[in-house]
């Protein structure tokens, strides 16, 4: 039975789980209602165990016969610079403004890959910049400003 | 005549001079996303939808189904030139379209792959045209119970679209639907796992999941292990087939295109589905079934034509229902609710220069395809060498603006991180991404149908299986539902009874 065990498996059936485990208690704090007039917690209740059921289905077939999938390695770095990134991007583009927040994203992201050279990132982020600009600003008339409120203009 | 008068009031829409050269876009859009591998037309679209609220509604959806047909184009020809699908359907082609490059016949194998899409995408405008208005008529009669039923069956069809077990496509399906949850309860406004955060209370917004989904997991997928992309492009000879070439490739594109024509219009069913069904029909009724896999043109000629016309006519329950078949397609739900049009049998008389230009320009669509893909093959063949470094960046600063652009919610764009890892990691463990966003866009439609079918027959839950059309669709329901589980039991009993020898 050990060579069947399949890590990957066992990982998506307890993410499922979980979540779902999570919106099915969650939805016991909003009103259940009857099947006449069903409350706002009956539906989520209903798809969060279905969920869940699933994700124990996985886990089980998972221990006994599962997928021969290899996990593979994970880009940890690529994951800190983009969800950096992306997240930067959020909080600063309001008072920022457009263009600096576009500018460091942009840099943040490139040094996701591990095979780029320092001066390479700051071209490539330069390029983008300016080509978001021109295309969301300049041509699609996006209401950001390019220079923002933080920067004392 | 009806149907002449109809298709004339299409093209004098479709004709108009901004709608053509938005088509055109589009495709051109359409077919560089389906060469570059990494970005999808659904990433595209999601990017590109907020952009097309400033447009007029129907040449915002002109450019959006051309971006989405025309990555089918773009597809192929990466497939058949470097043996790297740019597109999921594109999968089958490249297994006889490589291997006709590598004997030296890509043009062959280019002219089949546009010249049977052309064809299948004209034929399939047509079985749109004609298909729509009675199909639009009969979902009039359709009351809520009827509506649940249509939608639980789109997504339990939409499992073939996946590649991993049934098992795991259903728990995505589900999950999506959980997470469509989150926001105010449409009956009471109590709002719904929001943390007690204002932002959310609209709901996610489901162009950030499928940014992250598609997008965001994609890119992190290929930031694995990076290696440089050394295009072995073949070089391009000989455009027109060989007449031997021509002979053998009419019944592949005439049976790809009935198949495709079906299995699109099914909710769900898609042109992934259509281009392996194709090439599985043309390997059992070929007399040389051993030249498949080693550059037989009905394996190009076949799928080809096969998922250009499920493309095509997967805009019919779109259209008629209001039901999405495609990730791309509940993206273009989006479209429409936000110019103000309820997706649905009553476009069809409410709007009908958008529902008669839009199918309209998807043959002006295939015809600009046909002009830009083979005179111009070799400009593609060159995007292939950007590299992935410029790439990337662009397509995760895009998205950024993207979907903060939606509503100025600084919210929208979290998700597409928080929706980006939670796919990377289902990604990983071997869960497809498309049946949760699928679940994500009709899982609201669900419960609103579910409930308000309760509401009418008083709390009576046989309403689903008494009224006939709703017990009908539960019947397809069901019987999908076996057809999918069924090979997943089947090979469950393979390997208990190897492991009994």
């Amino acid at each position: 039975m050990e060579r069947r065990r399949s890590t990957p498996d066992v990982l998506a059936g307890a993410i499922f789980m979980v979540i779902g485990g999570a919106f099915a208690v969650g939805s016991l704090g909003y009103e259940l209602g009857t099947p006449l007039r069903m409350g706002p917690g009956a539906f989520p209740m209903l798809v969060g165990a279905i969920v869940a059921a699933l994700g124990l289905a996985i886990v089980v077939k998972g221990l006994v016969a599962g997928e021969a999938i290899t996990f593979g390695s994970i880009p940890w770095r690529a994951i800190g610079a983009i969800v950096l990134a992306v997240v930067f991007f959020g909080t600063t583009v309001r008072g920022l403004g457009f263009v600096p927040t576009c500018a460091v994203t942009a840099l943040l992201t490139a040094l996701a890959s591990t095979r780029v050279r320092l001066l390479t990132a700051v071209a490539v982020a330069a390029g983008l910049t300016v080509a978001a600009t021109l295309i969301f600003v300049v041509g699609l008339q996006l209401r950001i400003p390019l220079w923002g409120p933080w920067l004392g203009f | 005549m009806e149907l002449l008068d109809n298709l004339a009031l299409g093209f004098s829409t479709a004709l108009l001079i901004q709608n053509v050269i938005y088509c055109f876009v589009g495709v051109l859009l359409g077919t560089a996303v389906g060469v570059l591998p990494g970005i999808g037309p659904t990433a595209t679209v999601a990017m590109l939808l907020p952009i097309t609220f400033y447009f007029e509604p129907v040449t915002a959806l002109i450019m959006l189904a051309g971006i989405y047909y025309g990555a089918q184009y773009g597809g192929s020809t990466t497939a058949i030139l470097i043996n790297l699908p740019g597109e999921s359907s594109a999968a089958v082609t490249a297994l006889d379209g490589h291997e006709m490059a590598r004997q030296g016949r890509a043009g062959s194998a280019l002219a089949a792959a546009a010249i049977g899409s052309f064809i299948a995408g004209t034929i399939a405008t047509v079985v749109l045209a004609v298909a729509a208005p009675p199909l639009a008529r009969v979902a009039l009669q359709f009351g809520p119970a009827e509506y649940f039923s249509l939608v639980l069956l789109g997504l339990i069809v939409s499992i073939a679209l996946a590649r991993g077990t049934a098992l795991k496509a259903l728990a995505m399906i589900a999950l999506g639907v959980l997470l469509g949850t989150i926001g105010q309860d449409i009956y009471t406004g109590t709002p719904r796992f929001v943390f007690e955060q204002r932002e959310l209370y609209g709901g996610v917004d489901f162009v950030s999941v499928a940014v992250g989904m598609f997008g965001v997991a994609e890119i992190l997928r290929n930031l694995e292990n990076e290696h440089s992309r050394e295009a072995l492009v073949s070089k391009v000879r000989n455009l027109w087939p060989t007449r031997e070439d021509r002979r053998r490739m009419v019944g592949p594109i005439a049976r790809g295109t009935g198949v495709g024509s079906l299995l699109g219009i099914l909710p769900g069913g898609g042109h992934v589905l259509a281009s392996f069904t194709s090439y599985a029909v043309e390997k059992r009724i070929s007399k040389r079934p051993q030249e498949f896999g080693h550059g037989a043109i009905e394996g190009v000629a076949g799928p080809e034509s096969a998922n250009n016309a499920a493309a095509q006519t997967s805009f019919v329950p779109l259209l008629t229902l209001g039901l999405p078949a495609h990730p791309v397609m509940a993206l273009m739900v989006g479209a429409f609710i936000v110019h103000g049009i309820t997706p649905g049998p009553n476009v069809i008389t409410d709007e009908p220069e958008l529902f008669w230009g839009l199918i309209a320009s998807m043959w002006i669509g295939n015809v600009l395809l046909v002009l830009l893909n083979l005179p111009l093959i070799g400009l593609w063949v060159r995007m292939l060498r950007i590299p992935y470094q410029v790439l990337f960046p662009m397509i995760i600063l895009f998205a950024s603006i993207g979907t903060f652009s939606l509503s100025f919610n600084a919210y929208d764009v979290y998700a597409i991180v928080f929706f980006g890892l939670l796919g990377y990691v289902l990604i990983k463990c071997g869960c497809e991404p498309a049946p949760l966003l699928l679940g994500f866009v009709l899982g609201p439609l669900l419960e609103e149908h579910l409930r308000r079918a309760l509401i009418i027959s008083r709390g009576d839950v046989t309403v689903f299986v008494t009224r006939p059309i709703s017990a009908v669709l539960l019947a397809l329901t069901v019987a999908a539902l076996v057809v999918a589980v069924l090979p997943a039991i089947r090979k469950r009993r393979e390997v208990v009874f190897t492991e009994d020898d």
